[in-house]
């Protein structure tokens, strides 16, 4: 992790031609300079970073994006796109002497055609409104991050963000069929369109999702949405040990299940969750399932039947299912929370992304535990467990140095870890500033050079959202 | 509204937010979950109007990055004090806490003084919310201006025109003024006719008495029905929820130690509130006189036994009553139901009024969308932020109308007024304007009209 110090450095200013410019071209209320409105650009959701901003600039449609563009160009300053901020690796955080460009003003629902089963956003739409605007209309839009209630779908395309459905219905990725983006040279560009298939040219769609705000600004998102399933049963298994729980969710998967939801708690977790949301789940247990099976009503009464079983003979102490749809959502809800929910035991709650192959998650959990033991550090894990997507979060102080400090050797030995096992240092936050230093141990030089590539033909002056996965 | 007590000491510079416990800072996490039930950023999209920014000024102060302005100041008095945030935010932040601490030091400060908000605030915080005497002896004014009809003689006239701006727009708001304050309704003591089961003392407010002294008389009415000898002491202080609220802790600390002295916590088995931004302030005196010897176990036990009044009736089991209110009315009656925010976000009680809703026959129980939405009354924000209040208001009115009921059920009387207001001028000419009651007003009826049905005489 890469600690900046808590205290913000001085703030270098824009060059004031940049800020006339900027606000001649913007209404007043679209462009923020006064240090009580930049205060709060200075963060998002990582713990530990600040940097304050030289602006904040809201543009309201694409040609307003290019103008910030273009001027950011003339002037040399950096540009930090930017959602809602709830990122989890810096990936926002401005850069010293930065305009953030915030694309939340720009939050239509452009289109929602039900015959081709697309929806067409502007960056700024709230990844809820994506899935209400389609559940009113009979359809679904499955990825559903923790965040889901406040995050941007820019922000999702730009983080390849995750969530709880990803086992059977993969990630931001899997519902992207276009994008429009403005580059740094302030031109504009269309990749993709409604085709189920299309293969004309190379696939640069791809190219952007997971950028992280490092290539260019999206500004157009072109979703693809699913008929909502018919059905759905949510169960929850408790288990007396972390073990159990994984070798469940491998016994699942290898009897060829693939639920929509196979989310993990550990008691630390499940028991700050049940304090803020007061759903009834097991506070005693050690370890906690929360499964999902949706589809056709047949098939998810099967499956339900078949799940329940394997929970039992890998010896759950209990499993449950929700007695109706509300309590199913209710549940889901509770699960979402539990990150902030963890925040209540420490003042610094430090999130990790490990990722490993299924098969491997009982090792990676054993290792979690007895690297946190050793460090006499504190973890709570949880998890998108269905995807082998782990969540162990360090729960510290920021101000206690010696405590951070074995923070660090104890997140490193676990990111060592997981490579060694064939896994990935982050599975839907990003790298951003948080994982930047781990970054070339994972890619090897030949990738990173590779990345290094891509981005200087796309930003040859670097200003888009410099520093960010990599220097 | 909590407010603990390490924000009466503060550090050698005075600042009260520098000396308020770091953790309370660093309990946000800065997550933005709070971001969409937040009214102020929902209004504008921009992080310094949403609790995760207001948070990060405040840390900002504390860290010595941030002097306390004006701007800050404005901030702090844009913010509803809603506490939609404290409900949507997993990770516990005692945002009470922080908006009573970042207001007293605004007020400590004096960043935001003018010579016409001084006198504002002394006259309002220091004089009238600090004499009942002299608050009712201004409601009795206010009714007679009322009763006399000069009240609607000068609105036609155009005499109100003749008012500075902002009051101009507010008079209307001003309440209806009953006949009868709470004196006059409820004696000292009173006994259920069937045997005693608690023996509970009732608060009657400020405002509440003087603009619904009938609520505070239907509410001493469903604890005689069930069971509770009620006790009534004259002439009560204001609770100093508004004090806490506006920056000015002193003068609610010395309402807080009157009130304990005026009821002793050890007597009852609970103190009842009927209106929710009083009941959120007054259950956390135990925070506010923490500090005083003289009082710190007698307001434990007073916050111990502080209970809204859904609450106590659902505690104690209630009894439902069997007829319904209107005996004649030959569909059910729609009630939509509105909560106050700092019953439902301060207090944690949301689901008591609707379990006495739905127990009164004849009644059909409506949800309206975002029914925890602030309706923009927010103490004195209507006065203070005009606009946002109005936006507030117009946002809520047409939810309530959505609705189609002919009832608002509210328990708050800010709410009550806000709610009254927009809905007359939102409704058409010549349509029935939706009547705002309190819940447990509409359970008073429930059972009187229970009593004349079966010819009991009312308990
Ligand atoms: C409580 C909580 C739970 C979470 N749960 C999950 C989860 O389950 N799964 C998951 O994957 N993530 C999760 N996250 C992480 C985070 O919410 C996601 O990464 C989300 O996609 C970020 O969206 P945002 O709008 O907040 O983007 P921001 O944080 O503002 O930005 C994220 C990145 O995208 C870039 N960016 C933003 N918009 C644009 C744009 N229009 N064009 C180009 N670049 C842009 C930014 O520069 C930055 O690099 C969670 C976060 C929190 C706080
Ligand atoms: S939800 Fe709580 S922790 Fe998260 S940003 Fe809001 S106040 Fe901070
Ligand atoms: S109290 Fe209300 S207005 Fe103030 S920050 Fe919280 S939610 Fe927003």
């Amino acid at each position: 992790m890469n600690s900046t110090s808590p205290q913000p450095a001085a703030r270098p200013a824009l060059p004031e031609l940049f800020l006339r410019d900027l606000r001649a071209a913007f209404p007043e209320s679209a462009v923020l300079t006064r240090h009580e409105d930049l205060i709060p650009y200075g963060f998002d959701g990582t713990a530990a970073l600040r940097q304050l901003p030289g602006a904040v600039v809201f543009p309201r449609d694409a040609a307003g994006v290019a103008a910030v563009l273009r001027l950011a160009r003339t002037h040399r300053v950096p540009v930090v796109s930017r959602g809602s901020g709830t990122g989890l690796s810096g990936g926002s955080i401005p850069v010293p002497g930065c305009v953030v460009l915030c694309l939340g003003d720009m939050n239509r629902i452009l289109e929602l055609d039900t015959k081709n089963l697309t929806l067409l956003a502007e960056p700024g739409v709230i990844t809820q409104r994506i899935y209400d605007t389609a559940d009113a209309a009979g359809l679904f839009y499955p990825p559903d991050p923790g965040s889901m209630k406040i995050s941007t779908i820019g922000g999702n395309v730009s983080e390849n963000a995750g969530g709880l459905r990803g086992l059977k219905y993969g990630v931001t990725r899997n519902y992207v069929m276009g994008l429009e983006v403005v580059l740094a040279d302030g031109s504009t560009v269309w990749l993709g369109n409604k085709c189920v298939k299309d293969v004309a040219g190379y696939n640069l769609r791809d190219l952007f999702i997971g950028s992280e705000g490092t290539l260019g600004v999206i500004t157009k998102v072109l979703l693809r949405l699913l008929p909502k399933p018919a059905a759905r049963q949510t169960l929850l298994a408790t288990y007396a040990s972390m073990d159990a729980a994984a070798e469940t969710v491998s016994a699942i998967i290898a009897a060829k299940i693939i639920p929509c939801t196979l989310e993990f708690l550990d008691q630390r977790t499940l028991r700050c969750v049940e304090a803020f949301a007061k759903v009834g789940l097991p506070t005693e247990a050690e370890a906690l399932l929360l499964i999902e099976t949706d589809g056709h009503p047949a098939a998810v009464a099967d499956e339900a039947e078949r799940i329940e079983q394997i929970c039992r003979a890998q010896s759950a102490l209990a499993v449950r299912r929700a007695a109706s749809a509300d309590e199913a959502t209710r549940l889901a809800t509770a699960r979402r929370s539990a990150f902030s929910a963890l925040a209540r035991l420490r003042p610094t709650t430090i999130l990790e992304d490990a990722t490993v192959p299924r098969s491997e998650l009982a090792k990676m959990i054993r290792f979690i535990n007895e690297t946190a033991a050793r460090h006499q550090v504190e973890v709570a894990t949880f998890g998108h467990f269905g995807d082998g997507n782990l969540h162990p979060t360090f729960l510290t102080d920021e101000r206690n140095q010696a405590e951070m400090h074995r923070v660090e050797a104890a997140m490193k030995e676990i990111f060592d870890y997981a490579l060694s096992l064939g896994g990935t240092l982050t599975g839907e936050h990003g790298v951003g500033l948080a994982k930047k230093a781990f970054l070339p141990r994972q890619l090897g030089d030949p990738t990173l050079e590779l990345l290094r590539a891509i981005k200087r033909t796309l930003d040859p002056e670097g200003l888009l959202n410099p520093g960010k996965i990599f220097d | 509204m909590s407010s603990a007590n390490h924000s009466t000491q503060s550090d050698a510079s005075g600042n009260l937010l520098r000396s308020l416990d770091y953790s309370v800072l660093q309990q946000c996490m800065h997550c933005g979950m709070c971001l969409p039930t937040c009214p102020t950023y929902v209004e504008t999209g921009r992080e310094r109007h949403s609790p995760r920014g207001r948070i990060a000024l405040m840390r900002a102060i504390a860290d010595g990055e941030l002097e306390v302005n004006a701007n800050f100041g404005e901030e702090m008095y844009y913010c509803l004090g809603c506490l939609a945030c404290t409900t949507a935010c997993p990770a516990g932040v005692d945002y009470p806490n922080l908006f009573e601490t970042a207001r007293a030091e605004i007020e400590r400060k004096g960043v935001l003084d003018s010579r016409k908000r001084r006198s504002v605030r002394w006259f309002a915080l220091r004089l009238v919310f600090t004499r009942p005497r002299l608050l009712r002896a201004l409601g009795r004014l206010l009714w007679l201006w009322q009763a006399s009809g000069l009240q609607s003689l000068s609105r036609r006239t155009g005499l109100t025109r003749l008012l500075p701006g902002q009051l101009a727009d507010l008079e209307p708001q001003t309440p209806r003024i009953q006949r009868h304050f709470s004196d006059t309704l409820i004696a000292p003591v009173e006994r259920p006719t069937g045997p005693t089961r608690h023996r509970v003392a009732v608060l009657t407010g400020c405002v509440q008495d003087l603009a619904f002294s009938d609520v505070n008389r239907a509410t001493v009415e469903v604890l005689l029905a069930n069971g509770c000898e009620v006790v009534t002491p004259r002439a009560q202080a204001c609770c100093g929820s508004l004090h806490a609220h506006n920056g000015d802790t002193t003068t609610a600390r010395e309402l807080a130690r009157r009130q304990i002295d005026a009821i002793d916590p050890d007597s009852v088995d609970a103190i009842i509130s009927n209106a929710g931004g009083c009941g959120s302030h007054l259950r956390h005196y135990d925070h506010l006189l923490a500090g005083d010897p003289a009082y710190a176990a007698r307001a434990v036990t007073w916050s111990r036994k502080l209970r809204d009044i859904h609450e106590w009736l659902a505690e104690i089991g209630f009894r439902r009553p069997t007829a319904p209110a209107h005996a004649a009315a030959p569909e059910p009656q729609r009630v939509t139901y509105h909560e106050s925010c700092h019953l439902c976000h301060g207090q944690k009680v949301s689901r008591q009024p609707r379990e006495i809703l739905r127990a009164l026959p004849g009644v059909e129980l409506r949800e309206c969308a975002e029914a925890t939405w602030c309706c923009g009354s927010a103490g004195i924000y209507n006065i203070t932020q005009p606009e946002t209040a109005a936006w507030l208001q117009t946002r809520k009115v047409g939810h309530v109308q959505a609705t189609g009921a002919s009832i608002v059920a509210t328990a708050n009387p800010g709410c009550h007024l806000q709610l009254e207001n927009g809905l007359k001028r939102a409704t058409p000419a010549g349509a029935a304007v939706p009547s705002v009651v309190h819940p447990i007003v509409l359970l008073a009826q429930a059972y009187a009209a229970e009593a004349r049905a079966t010819g009991r005489a009312s308990t």
